[in-house]
């Protein structure tokens, strides 16, 4: 009994199937299944497979209790990429602006700090930590919940095919497997199976992410959370996670840490004296253009460059007509 | 008596443009009966009734004959009820009441009441003008249009019955000249911007749009005064230069818009069409074209308030416009164009639930609502928008703010900086060079971004008073660029 032909007989019968299952449809199934053609097909498809008896299957993957058949990968980087050390970072699909850019800054910093980040393409804080990898040239890897010839949604066709250019896109699911609401869950374990250590940067209350953070701490692994404003709901999951014990993030070494990295030291840029009375005031907390205004006592076009200069050096982001230092 | 025939000299609007009209009359021996022939539209023919009571209602006499009016050329459509006057002055010359050849120098055109009374009729300049171009020194028409007609620079004879226009050609009666009654019309009142606390940066944003003519977006959740914002950018514009005010006047007389006591309009309009407008109703449209919005705020400002929730065909409709300054209507009769040079202010919230940006309240808009929102501002569209700037619900501290400056101080500094806009082409500094340079390395920043950044920094440093661009003014312009959860670089 191959492993290949699980994932083929789960791809088929539409099941999620981890274990050779003992009945008639499955014997039959295995009997008929022909392996050198599928692989094959597999081949010609651009997709490799890596099943749970290879050596080369990722061992922290295989390290939980109920790991897949196999892997499915896609793209141009070489398979030993998912042995590297590895961090998800995950989080709610709708996020707020903040969320979106601590995914983006998390996803960018350890990347560039020579993590493979590993998240799930989703919208929202998935979404951003690939980008923030891919921004500065690192590697990241997208765990997909439907067959693997899938993007899932279409609205990541475009950044799925630039993780590939230089990562991974892998799924347990065959291709042809749709995406179904139930099989998230499911991904969730191979995203926190893949990573030495998770970081939720945003959820909610019973959301998809705080799956991925119970499902790593069942396995034993770093989680750590994003503290958020207590009166957000969006940040009501990572809070109550932090409640539970996990580690806050406050910065990326906190995670670097963990395994022993360190970060690029931040390179020093010249500020004009409005900028820095800006920054000071962003420091505090985020704040509009005209609270801005008010809080220093700026006209609008002086105050207007001042916050360009503070973006265009990186200490500041927009969002929504707030700013925020970085 | 054997056949008589009758002339008289009108235009019909095709959309702003004229075309010459000859309505002929001719009475012939016969049963007597009423026609009109010449393509007439409904209203046109109706004309036959209104004629026909009016004369009655003149105490003049309706031949018993066989009668035909012609409207020459036979192929154009005739539209309207501007032929009325002209149709009984024709027949009456026809039948000798009064002098054939006191038509030949008098234009003609209103709309006749079942009592004889003149009515005033739309598009009276652009058919003054075409009257005076035709070679026809004066004009008859209802008292009210008279006004208009004479902004044309052609004399208005103004009549209020058909007894009187009649009693005028017999030379029978003297009406009093027309006298120009100049700057006695009122002026609407016009929204300042003292009444807008706090929010700075857009008011600073909608000083640069005024000055340089951009189009503005104002995004932010509801409440937090974007459309009392953007009906103040008239406010701040300089006044309409008199060919303008005569280019304004010609379009919203066409459209029947002007208000009887203020024919000329001298204020830049302004128009804010409700977000169900249908594609014909913004850029213009119907079987004789009429102007839609756009034209309607030629020379002012167009305000499109919840933005996104336009249909997206009439969105798309306003990218011509807004890139050539016209609208051309193809119709079976022919091509209308009309003027729509205006200056674009649109307001939206950031999503569909209208909570984003809002510190006080959670965004419940699912992911998909959310992007099917965005796409429906196709990048091309946001594209015309120099200015883009985010409005978040400001705290009380800023609502506590004193008033801000009044429209007056505002107009003034635009008005100066325009004229330095207008003058010699402003140099870049080095720094500044380098500096956009280094914002097309750093920042989401496309082609075309890079180049709507290039033109505000010009009106900053314009506003400045400066003779070449600084990096100062350039990162101001960066600032107002369209933020990236609009989905534009």
């Amino acid at each position: 009994m191959s492993e290949l032909a699980l994932a083929a007989f789960a791809a088929e019968t539409g099941s999620h199937v981890v274990r050779a299952p003992r009945d008639r449809a499955f014997r039959v199934f295995s009997q008929r299944f022909d392996e050198a053609v599928y692989l094959a097909g597999l081949r010609k498809a651009g997709v490799g497979w890596v099943a749970r008896s290879a050596p080369l299957f990722p061992p922290l993957l295989h390290a939980i209790h109920d790991p897949p058949p196999g892997l499915f990968v896609r793209g141009e980087a070489r398979l030993d990429l998912l042995r590297r050390a590895t961090v998800a970072v995950v989080g709610a699909r709708s996020c707020s602006p903040y969320g979106a850019q601590v995914a983006r800054m998390l996803g960018g910093e350890l990347a560039g700090a020579g993590l493979v980040v590993v998240s799930g393409l989703a919208r929202g804080v998935d979404g951003e930590a690939h980008r923030g990898a891919l921004e500065v040239g690192g590697t990241t890897v997208a765990v997909l919940g439907c067959g693997i010839d899938r993007d899932y949604p279409a609205a990541h066709r475009e950044l799925a095919a630039r993780i590939r250019a230089t990562g991974l896109t892998v799924s347990e699911y065959a291709p042809g497997v749709e995406p179904a609401p139930w099989r998230f869950p499911a991904r969730n374990r191979v995203i926190a199976g893949l990573s030495a250590a998770t970081v939720v940067v945003e959820a909610r209350e019973r959301s998809g992410a705080l799956i991925t953070a119970d499902l790593a701490l069942e396995e034993g692994r770093e989680v750590f959370a994003v503290p958020g404003e207590i009166t957000s709901a969006l940040s009501s999951g990572t809070n109550d996670l932090l409640k539970l014990g996990a580690s806050p993030l406050t910065a990326s070494s906190d995670v670097l840490d963990v395994f022993g990295l360190t970060g690029p030291k931040p390179d020093s840029v010249e500020l004009g004296s409005s900028a820095k009375a800006v920054l000071a005031r962003l420091r505090d907390r985020p704040a509009s253009a005209d609270e801005l205004a008010r809080l220093t006592g700026l006209d609008a076009g002086t105050l207007a460059s001042a916050l360009t200069e503070l973006e265009l050096a990186g200490c500041a982001i927009a969002g929504g007509g707030v700013y925020r230092a970085n | 008596m054997g056949r008589v025939l009758a002339r008289i000299v009108t235009h019909a609007l095709v959309g702003l443009e004229t075309r010459r009209v000859e309505v002929e009359a001719h009475l012939d021996s016969g049963l007597p009966g009423f026609a009109i022939v010449g393509l007439a539209d409904r209203a046109c023919q109706e004309a036959k009734h209104r004629v026909r009571s009016g004369i009655a209602s003149a105490e003049l006499e309706w031949p018993l004959r066989r009668i035909t009016v012609n409207l020459a050329p036979a192929a154009l459509r005739k539209e309207g009820s501007a032929f009325d006057l002209p149709i009984a002055l024709s027949i009456l010359a026809a039948s000798g009441q009064i002098p054939r050849d006191s038509l030949s120098e008098h234009a003609a055109v209103a709309e006749l009441a079942l009592d004889g009374r003149l009515r005033p009729v739309g598009g009276m300049l652009a058919l003054a003008e075409a009257a005076l171009q035709a070679g026809l020194p004066r004009m008859l028409c209802a008292a009210c249009s008279a006004p208009e007609a004479a902004l044309a620079g052609i004399e208005p004879v103004p009549v209020r019955h058909l007894a009187d226009a009649v009693a005028y050609l017999r030379g029978e009666l003297d009406p009093k000249p027309w006298v120009a009654r100049n700057g006695q019309h009122r002026e609407a009142p016009v929204l300042d911007l003292a009444d807008l606390r706090g929010q700075e940066r857009a008011r600073r944003a909608l000083e640069i749009a005024a000055t340089g003519g951009h189009n503005l977006l104002l995004a932010g959740p509801p409440g937090t005064g974007k459309t009392m914002l953007a009906r103040r950018l008239p406010g701040i514009l300089p006044p309409l230069s008199p060919a303008e005010a005569i280019e304004v006047t010609r379009i919203h007389s066409v459209a029947g818009m002007l208000a009887a006591d203020r024919p000329l309009v001298t204020m830049r309009p302004l128009r804010s069409p409700h977000y169900s407008a249908s594609v014909a109703a913004l850029v213009g449209g119907g079987p004789g074209p009429t102007p839609g919005e756009v034209s309607l705020a030629h020379r002012g400002v167009l305000v499109l308030d919840e933005f996104a929730e336009f249909q997206r065909p009439a969105l798309e409709a306003l990218r011509q416009p807004l890139e050539d300054g016209v609208v051309s209507i193809a119709r079976v009769g022919g091509r209308a164009v009309f003027p729509a040079r205006f200056q674009l202010v649109a307001a939206m919230n950031l999503c569909p639930c209208g909570a984003r940006g809002d510190p006080a309240a959670d965004c419940k808009c699912s992911p998909q609502r959310l992007s099917a929102f965005r796409d429906k501002l196709s990048r091309a569209l946001l594209d015309r928008f120099d200015l883009v700037v985010a409005m978040p619900r400001p705290r009380a501290a800023e609502l506590a703010a004193p008033p801000g400056e009044a429209s007056d101080a505002v107009r003034h500094r635009v008005a100066v900086a325009r004229e330095r806009l207008d003058g010699a082409c402003a140099g870049w500094t080095k720094e500044a060079t380098e500096l956009l340079d280094r914002a097309v390395e750093r920042l989401p920043l496309s082609g075309r971004g890079r180049a709507r950044a290039r033109r505000v920094a010009e009106t900053i440093a314009a506003l400045a008073s400066e003779s070449a661009v600084g990096a100062e003014h350039l990162s101001e312009a960066l600032a107002y660029r369209s933020p990236t959860e609009l989905g534009a670089p």
